[in-house]
């Protein structure tokens, strides 16, 4: 392997990605099943990088995946997306920062329609301006919410209360790295490091003192895929495909996943569990399942949070003895304590329980 | 310079370039050859052995070299020719030193550059130890050992027709017309060379054009075993054992593969030069769709440019072999000739 191949290819795929003043639109997903990662990157937002990053509790899900179940059409989505743009519009905001790969990939196909058939625009503001009244001008830049961490990672990493690395070694922790395909895989110009080679989760990373894994499976689906997921029938193919990727990384030896997309993290996470219950395999270590990790909930540790305010503890895959080896203190008592010490609900036959 | 004997500036030295000047060096015309690498020879250059008869590639180059050994040749090398200009009943060739030379006419064989495989992201040239490119192959073939980075026999290789060719993602909507050939040529020298060996070529149609083509595909087949799967690789990674997985569609067998292979071959086709790009755009002549220089008609006016008294031959015009080159050369011989008798 010869990184100077790579970097050349991350040299070519950069994007500008503002400094400051985001308006954020969170997913539909990642709220739901991540409860703490949105929380914690607008905290490391505001709090440790000190940005201005406002949200607008009208803005609505992207309909993202009614539009790849083929239950929304384009006109409609283009209107719900014009909608947000007027609520940044509204506060005054240019910069779009969006939590979701299915959401970004959304919003970046709808700006490149409305750049080669401006008649469509117009159509949508007119469609827009008949169901709300609303107006609104065109982002000076979207950016996922993973392209921000990543241009802030070296900051994140002079703040760093924590490595990714083994603490008793001083081993980097070896990382499979997941990028959602509708990150770069339509547009390859607007993600990180291109299609083929993402640099957006290696760059944190390798700056957090991680080892990236480049296994045979790396590009494959996660098994989300919508239509495979949504059509009941077609389970056995979202299942099959994560499937495919953990026999694949699993010679590796990975201590943990990280996934910029939320549907990747949730099914990398979710069949872990299905085929340990199924099958009884796991693919980690001694039999162990392997942390699936949001990025967020990846800088959060980094930066020193408390894995249960990141919300770890809702993962189907648990992930104690990768936070013991990373020296991180956290009391498995307290993982389902709300903040006012009652117990919340504990899910059953966790992995890595 | 005799009395009936004009001045003509081939620009570019490699097989067309050599071939025109030669060819007009022999009508007793005085020529200017222009040629921007140290040696004139082009290409070739860097072909251990041609197809369709394995004939070495050496032998092509002594002809070649013995074509322009001739007083009325002078080489200029390691200079390129920026801009050809016509005036009167002149042209004044540019050279990139700034050097100006005055002719009767000139014959722009500038030739092709070879795709550069990096720009085909998914089979990881650059990246992977053992990706290589054809060319790259025929330099093993050359030094008389096939081997993977770390020096080993690769006891599976697999040849990948068409990288830049045929392909909208990278603006390459032409055949290279050779890659077809030149990968069935190079699967038997491996075979040759590594006969326990597997050789697999993935193809999207074999284009066996030319004469005793089929024959060397047929005997590939039917002496060396080379396995032929019709589906283009989607993607390239290496396993945890540093060896390459490769991802194809095998559309007659309607179904996906996954193979593992110690050594990839990418044939890389051809595209419009870069010097050729500049020389272009620097002088107002006009390229084609497929970015190669375009000529005065299809048909009957195939080494005829936009610019009087200016012609092309070879490559720099499409992809052609080696045959049709030499003979596309000759033609702008004819054509630069029956101008200068005319004018």
């Amino acid at each position: 392997m010869q990184l100077a191949g790579k970097q050349r290819i991350w040299a070519e795929y950069q994007k500008e990605v503002p400094d400051d003043h985001f308006f954020y639109v969170r997913s539909c997903i990642r709220q739901t099943f991540f409860p703490g990662s949105e929380q914690i990157f607008l905290k490391i937002m505001r709090d440790d990088l000190g940005k201005d990053v406002k949200e607008d509790p009208r803005h609505t899900t992207c309909t993202g995946i009614g539009y790849h179940g083929d239950v929304v059409p384009f006109e409609t989505i283009s209107t719900v997306v014009a909608r947000q743009f007027s609520l940044a519009t509204e506060a005054g905001y240019k910069n779009i920062a969006i939590s979701c790969v299915t959401s970004f990939g959304i919003y970046t196909e709808i700006l490149e329609t409305w750049k080669h058939f401006p008649e469509l625009l117009a159509q949508t503001r007119d469609s827009l301006y008949k169901a709300t009244g609303r107006t609104f001008e065109l982002p000076e830049s979207i950016a996922h919410a993973s392209d921000i961490i990543y241009k802030f990672r070296d900051e994140i990493a002079r703040k760093a209360k924590v490595n990714l690395a083994d603490v008793t070694t001083g081993k980097p922790l070896k990382v499979v790295e997941h990028i959602g395909c509708h990150y770069a895989k339509m547009f390859p110009k607007h993600g990180f490091g291109g299609a083929e080679f993402p640099h957006v989760l290696i760059g944190m990373v390798e700056s957090w003192g991680g080892e990236i894994i480049d296994y045979p499976e790396r590009r494959h689906c996660c098994g989300f895929g919508f239509r495979q997921y949504l059509v009941q029938a077609n389970r056995g193919y979202s299942l099959s495909a994560s499937r495919k990727k953990f026999e694949s990384m699993e010679p590796y030896q990975p201590d943990m996943i990280v996934a910029n997309c939320p549907g990747c993290a949730m099914f990398m996470d979710r069949w872990q569990y299905v085929i340990k219950e199924s099958d009884g395999i796991a693919y980690g270590v001694s039999g162990t399942g392997i942390p699936v990790l949001t990025y967020e909930e990846m800088a959060g540790l980094v930066l020193g949070y408390d894995p249960w305010i990141l919300g770890m503890q809702y993962h189907n895959v648990q992930s104690l003895s990768l936070l013991r080896k990373m020296g991180i203190k956290a009391d498995p008592a307290r993982r389902f304590l709300a903040k006012d010490g009652s117990r919340l609900p504990e899910p059953a036959n966790l992995v890595n329980g | 310079m005799k009395t009936n004997s004009k001045h003509v500036v081939v620009a570019g030295g490699g097989v067309a370039g050599m071939e025109a000047a030669g060819a007009l060096a022999e009508l007793g015309h005085t020529v200017s050859l222009v040629e921007k690498e140290q040696n004139p020879g082009g290409h070739l250059l860097q072909w251990h052995a041609l197809f369709p008869d394995h004939r070495p590639a050496n032998e092509v180059k002594y002809y070649l070299n013995k074509r322009i050994e001739n007083e009325n040749i002078t080489i200029f090398t390691g200079i390129g020719v920026e801009k050809i200009r016509h005036h009167g009943n002149e042209v004044t060739v540019t050279l990139t030193d700034g050097t100006a030379i005055n002719a009767d006419a000139a014959i722009i064989a500038t030739g092709f550059d070879l795709f550069d495989a990096r720009r085909k992201e998914e089979y990881g040239y650059g990246i992977y130890d053992n990706v290589i490119t054809s060319a790259e192959l025929e330099d093993m073939f050359t030094a008389g050992k096939v081997t993977t980075a770390d020096g080993r026999a690769p006891a599976r290789v697999g040849l990948i027709h068409c990288v830049g060719s045929r392909d909208e993602k990278v603006n390459n909507n032409h055949c290279s017309k050779v890659c077809c050939v030149t990968a069935v040529k190079q699967a038997i020298e491996i075979r040759k060379q590594l006969p326990e060996s597997e050789v697999f070529c993935f193809y999207m149609d074999m284009r066996m054009y030319g004469p005793y083509y089929e024959e060397l595909y047929r005997e590939s087949q039917e002496v060396y075993n080379v396995n032929f799967i019709r589906g283009k690789v989607s993607e390239a990674s290496v396993n945890i054992n540093n060896r390459l997985v490769i991802k194809v569609e095998d559309t007659l067998a309607g179904r996906p593969l996954k193979m593992e292979l110690d050594l990839m071959v990418l044939m890389v086709g051809m595209e419009m030069s870069q010097s050729g790009t500049r020389l272009a755009e620097a002088s107002g002549l006009k390229r084609g769709i497929n970015r190669f220089f375009e000529t005065g008609d299809h048909h009957f006016g195939n080494n005829l440019s936009d610019l009087r008294g200016v012609f092309y031959a070879g490559t720099c015009t499409a992809p052609m072999n080696i045959t049709d080159t030499i003979s596309h050369a000759r033609a702008a011989v004819a054509e630069t000739v029956r101008y200068l008798n005319g004018r």
